[in-house]
């Protein structure tokens, strides 16, 4: 049967359905890689070999009495580290929650568990999902699978490099400001942002609550489909959850077909600061839509141009709130109470401990930007910036079915380059946050390797609210025309670790 | 406007981080190039733009008034760093209730 | 500190202004953004969840029955509804508090621009209603260490999250000035008045010894005739009706005596101590708390339909100020009998003793003699007195019929109040019945005229008003149980003389 870590979800599905392969085997020839290659990538923080093999022997038992399995039941997958599983550490790469184990499942687990899916692990990322690199991780940065001294893209950087290494078919990442979206770009894989609402937040610890969004990376778009399907849908645990039917993105994924379809290109997405490689495959990608019979045209977002000022602002003002409970007296780290500190003092202690700099800059600024007399400036401001790129989305999508764009405005970096430099590191998310500012969906897929450092580079579609299928449809007709071209994905391509 | 250390020392209070001199000094430096660059938000937000404070276009979220299960006092406990009579143990507090 | 000036003085040379702030505590089953129950006296961290424990992750669901009862309260206080409105954060850290940011409204209260008239000392005041808002109760923290169980002094503190999340309403009024020396009494009125229109809409137990009530009461006085308001203070642990006049009272001899002195009153939250009357200093105001207020974004925005706000109005139960104008009508009180029935508190227990039969003038009658009389040196409301509206009607049935007058009538509720049982098991067992048995009465006139010759003779020679004598001799004999009227009806006959 081969490497069983090689193949995609749906294979090790259908094989695990049909018997043809055990869930057991498939998730130990997943622990047996991760205990090989991992300690060069270090994609996971945690790995629960024993609750993972648990989970696939049920699988195996539920087969062999019959029980009806789904499409991805007994597919190992690697859980990024800010979903709560019950009983399994979570950390959000902090030491603020070393060693917490939470008592309770996120909904995302709780559907993953009901679909069979057997999590390996808890992957890493920065810390509370703040940054583009996965170096802010307290436990120690991840590394690129195509290049260890390069960054895998965060802030879901160790889901990307696990399922780039071939240690996961799947992983769960989540997606703020493009925490999904590059990460796979810069690993060569699929990446998805649901829309926002899509997938329930319910477990996910919130980092931005008006951006956050929880989505599946896989090496294919029909993989990411079925893991999409797998985790959306209404919570009634999450107020902003949609109650409306699954985009169908599977169907989408195998229709994989872009005739008639219109495709804008975003103007304003492109020039300066974006590497020569990128936008070289780029345009051959777009290129390439038309040839399979998309009508592309190029459409003009200018309120754009203010979208990363604005995340700036949101992103970093929520996050002050929401991580204010981080304060040592229920859960997690506590530094100085030595019996005669006072309360404010071991929370100041214990929070000045426990965060990184990149967590402490942006509580800083959320904080100012939300102090009296600077909100209407800042945070108010920034929230009319949200509604200006919403009429522009909406002014887009009355004339195209999908936007497109690259997905990262350069390949992987060094690791280290831009740690010193936040505002340069921000850049990274120049494409992708305008579909988290208004709520939609976008994906990233992998369109080929920049000729200057041969890294990979991805293609972003942008597709309106409840329109994932759309993303899905564009990306799998994308991927199956490269696939044809060069005969493997470009993953595939990867050098051998 | 520059932002200072002592601004930095306000805000630093207000979050509750105790940052040291270094970092008090870092971070205005950095805090001053990072809303230079975000503050050109107010460029384009007049007056006759409404707020967006919520991606999706929800309102009346509500659930019944049903009671659900709790979690059990241990597992309500198990991260507590300091516990004492099912009670989480905190240390004294100094200023009062705002 | 600066000496209190008395109230009276004060009054002659300061004018008061007064604000009250209330919270009420929902009676939901469930909290307002989790599931959890909200029994009162429950096991510590039993009642608790990933919500209203803040874990990491946990999210906020509202709960509509929340949402219907602040409504409800709303129109009670001829509030407007917003038609769209959102839940903010208030961002503090503190203990109790589980995310260290308290669910709130902020700049959007779900009602505003209402108002409750109450009445005191036959006068209405309107006191304007600024807001009513929801938001989530607080955590709550035992203090060891130290001396006395409170804050200062404790080497460390436990916290029960089991309140953490309860609904909160929040009633906010606008400053109320006019009310001169009644200003306490005014207070008192407002949050009377509010408890029981909370009562009467079935949204909160409003026990304020539970902390289902609580107050804050804002106080500042300005020299008469001054054009501008003084600097307020803010009293909290205000928990009991009678605390409320109390520290408005302590408040303003407080401040009259600071600005007597010649010193400025400071702008700061203060304590009421419930055993000596008084307040003290708490937290300066003066530098204010900077909240960072901003639109809850895991809660989507309200937006109450027209359909269902009018449903909700026309299915509000009549309010006690309606309820009070039929009753008073039904029951033909002057102002001042319904006024002095409301202050005693014994409104239900005389409409209950009238639907069990009496007469509303006896039942008035005996809520607010003897019974109020009672609960007054108990220091307890008539309705925690031993006796029952049912008792009170069998006793004015028993008076009606004759069996007791109304000396015997007092000794039979003396008895319920005694615990001795029904007033016809008291009646039994002290003996007590009217000696209608005109035979044996008639024995009793015989002796008495027989003993005071003297006055009979007086009588007979038309000094009818001496006859009182012989009443109170056969009343003493007789040790009561007679009917007076009876008795010197029965006198006059012997003596040959009409009235
Ligand atoms: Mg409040
Ligand atoms: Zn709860």
């Amino acid at each position: 049967m081969g490497d069983l870590t090689r193949l995609t979800a749906a294979d090790l599905g259908a094989l695990i359905a049909s018997g043809e392969a055990s869930a057991v085997e498939v998730t130990q020839a997943h622990l047996d890689r991760i205990g090989k290659v991992d300690e060069s990538i270090h994609a996971y923080l945690h790995v629960d070999t024993e609750g993972a093999l648990t989970a696939a022997a049920a699988v195996d038992s539920a087969r062999k009495i019959g029980s009806p399995l789904g499409p991805l039941a007994g597919v190992p997958l690697a859980l990024k580290d800010v979903l709560t599983q019950e009983g399994i550490p979570t950390t959000c790469g902090s030491k603020i929650l070393e060693g917490w184990r939470p008592p309770y499942d996120s909904t995302v687990v709780r559907k993953l568990r009901a679909a069979g899916v057997v999590i390996l692990g808890k992957a890493n990322m920065d810390e509370f999902a703040m940054g583009s690199s996965t170096e802010n991780s307290a436990y120690g940065p991840t590394r690129n699978p195509w290049d260890l001294d390069r960054i895998p893209g965060g802030s879901s950087g160790g889901s990307s490099a696990a399922v780039a290494a071939f240690t996961a078919p799947l992983a769960i990442g989540t997606d703020t400001g493009g925490s999904i979206r590059q990460p796979a770009a810069v690993c060569g894989i699929v990446g998805a942002k649901p829309t926002y609402g899509g997938v329930s937040r319910y477990g996910l610890v919130a980092f931005s609550s008006s951006l956050d969004q929880a989505g599946p990376f896989a090496r294919t778009v029909l993989d990411a489909a079925l893991l999409h399907e797998a985790i959306a849908g209404h919570d009634p645990l999450d107020s902003t959850s949609i109650d409306a039917a699954v985009p169908p993105v599977v169907a989408a994924a195998r229709q994989a077909d872009v005739r008639g379809m219109r495709i804008g290109v975003v103007r304003e997405l492109s020039g300066e600061g974006y590497q020569s490689g990128v936008e070289t495959r780029f345009a051959e990608a777009v290129e390439l839509l038309n040839s399979l019979g998309a009508e592309v045209v190029e459409v003009s977002c200018p309120n754009f141009d203010y979208a990363m000022a604005a995340y700036y602002l949101i992103a970093p003002s929520e996050a002050s709130s929401n991580l204010a409970r981080f304060d040592a007296m229920r859960y997690g780290l506590r530094v100085g109470d030595d019996g005669t500190a006072g309360v404010e003092e071991v929370m100041s202690r214990t929070r000045a401990a426990g965060f990184g700099p990149e967590v402490k800059r942006r509580i800083i600024l959320g904080t100012y930007a939300l102090s009296a007399g600077y909100y209407d400036a800042y945070y108010g401001s920034a929230q009319k910036v949200r509604t200006l790129i919403s009429r522009d989305f909406d002014a887009a999508f009355a004339q195209v079915d999908v936007l497109v764009s690259p997905t990262a405005p350069t390949t992987a970096f060094p690791i280290g380059d831009k740690v010193d430099d936040p505002l340069a590191m921000y850049l990274q998310d120049l494409c992708t946050i305008p579909s988290n500012l208004a709520g939609n969906c976008a994906m990233s897929v992998p369109v080929g390797l920049a000729p200057e450092d041969g890294l990979p580079v991805g293609l972003q579609i942008m597709a309106p609210a409840m329109a994932d299928d759309r993303l899905y449809r564009v990306g799998a007709a994308l991927e199956t025309a490269l696939r044809e071209r060069t005969g493997q994905l470009l993953i595939e391509g990867a050098p051998p670790l | 406007m520059a932002i200072t250390r002592d601004e930095v020392a306000h805000l630093a209070r207000l979050a509750r981080l105790d940052l040291d001199e270094a970092e008090l000094a870092q971070m205005a430096g950095q805090l001053d190039a990072i809303l230079g660059a975000v503050a050109r938000v107010s460029e384009v937000a007049s007056d006759d733009v409404p707020p967006t404070s919520h991606a999706v276009p929800l309102t009346n979220v509500l659930r019944e008034d049903v009671v659900a299960p709790c979690l059990t006092p241990e597992q309500a406990l198990s991260g507590a760093p300091a516990a004492q009579d099912g009670r989480f143990r905190v240390p004294r507090i100094l200023g009062e209730e705002p | 500190m600066t000496a209190l000036v008395p109230y009276e003085q004060a009054l002659e040379a300061y004018e008061p202004v007064i604000g009250l702030e209330v919270h009420v505590e929902l009676g939901t089953n469930s909290k307002m953004f989790c599931g959890c129950p909200t029994e009162f006296g429950a096991e510590p961290n039993t009642q608790v969840c990933p919500t209203c424990l803040g874990l990491p992750g946990s999210l906020p669901v509202a709960n509509k029955k929340a949402i219907e009862s602040i409504i409800r309260l709303g129109l009670a206080l001829n509030c407007s509804i917003a038609p769209w409105c959102r839940f903010a954060r208030k961002n503090y850290f503190y203990p109790d508090m589980p995310k260290d940011f308290q669910i709130s409204q902020y700049d959007e209260p779900i009602c505003v621009e209402g108002y409750l008239d109450v009445e005191v000392e036959g006068k209405t005041y309107r006191i304007g209603i600024e807001r009513v808002h929801l938001e989530e109760d607080t955590g709550k923290s035992l203090h060891v260490g130290g001396a006395t169980g409170r804050i200062h002094g404790a080497s460390h503190s436990l916290v029960d999250y089991n309140r953490a999340g309860i609904p909160l309403v929040e009633v906010v009024t606008k400053p109320v000035p006019g009310t001169g020396a009644l200003a306490p009494e005014v207070a008192k009125a407002y949050v009377t008045e509010l408890r029981d229109i909370c009562k009467t809409l079935g949204i909160s137990d409003v026990k304020m010894e539970q902390g289902s009530l609580r107050c804050d009461a804002n106080v500042s006085i300005a020299p008469r005739g001054a054009t501008e308001w003084g600097t307020r203070s803010e009293t909290k642990n205000v928990n009991s009706l009678r605390s409320v006049e109390r520290a408005v009272r302590h408040e303003i001899s407080r401040q009259a005596g600071v600005l007597d002195a010649g010193g400025r009153v400071v702008q700061e939250t203060r304590h009421f101590q419930e055993d000596s009357g008084t307040t003290v200093s708490g937290r300066s105001k003066e530098t204010a708390e900077d909240y960072r207020y901003f639109p809850e974004p895991d809660l989507v925005p309200l937006a109450p339909s027209a359909d269902w706000i009018e449903e909700l109005r026309a299915a509000l139960p009549e309010l006690p100020t309606a309820r009070r104008r039929r009753l008073q009508g039904d029951w033909d009180l002057t102002d001042l009998d319904m006024e002095a029935l409301i202050n005693a508190g014994a409104l239900d227990s005389v409409e209950e003793t009238v639907a069990a039969g009496a007469s509303a003038e006896a039942a008035r009658k005996w809520w607010l003699g003897e019974i109020a009389r009672r609960a007054n040196e108990d220091g307890v409301e008539v309705s925690a007195l031993p006796i029952t509206p049912a008792d009170v009607a069998a006793v004015v049935a028993l008076v009606d019929a004759g069996s007791l007058n109304d000396k015997l009538a007092r000794q039979v509720i003396e008895g319920v109040l005694a615990g001795e049982g029904t007033p016809e098991q008291v009646v039994a067992s002290r003996g007590l019945a009217v000696v209608s048995d005109t035979g044996a009465l008639g024995t009793a006139v015989d002796a008495a005229i027989a003993a005071n010759e003297g006055i009979a003779e007086k009588i007979r020679g038309g000094k009818v008003q001496a006859v009182g004598a012989l009443v109170g001799a056969v009343m003493k004999e007789t040790r009561g149980q007679a009917d007076a009227a009876t008795v010197k009806a029965l006198i006059l006959e012997k003596l040959g003389v009409s009235e």
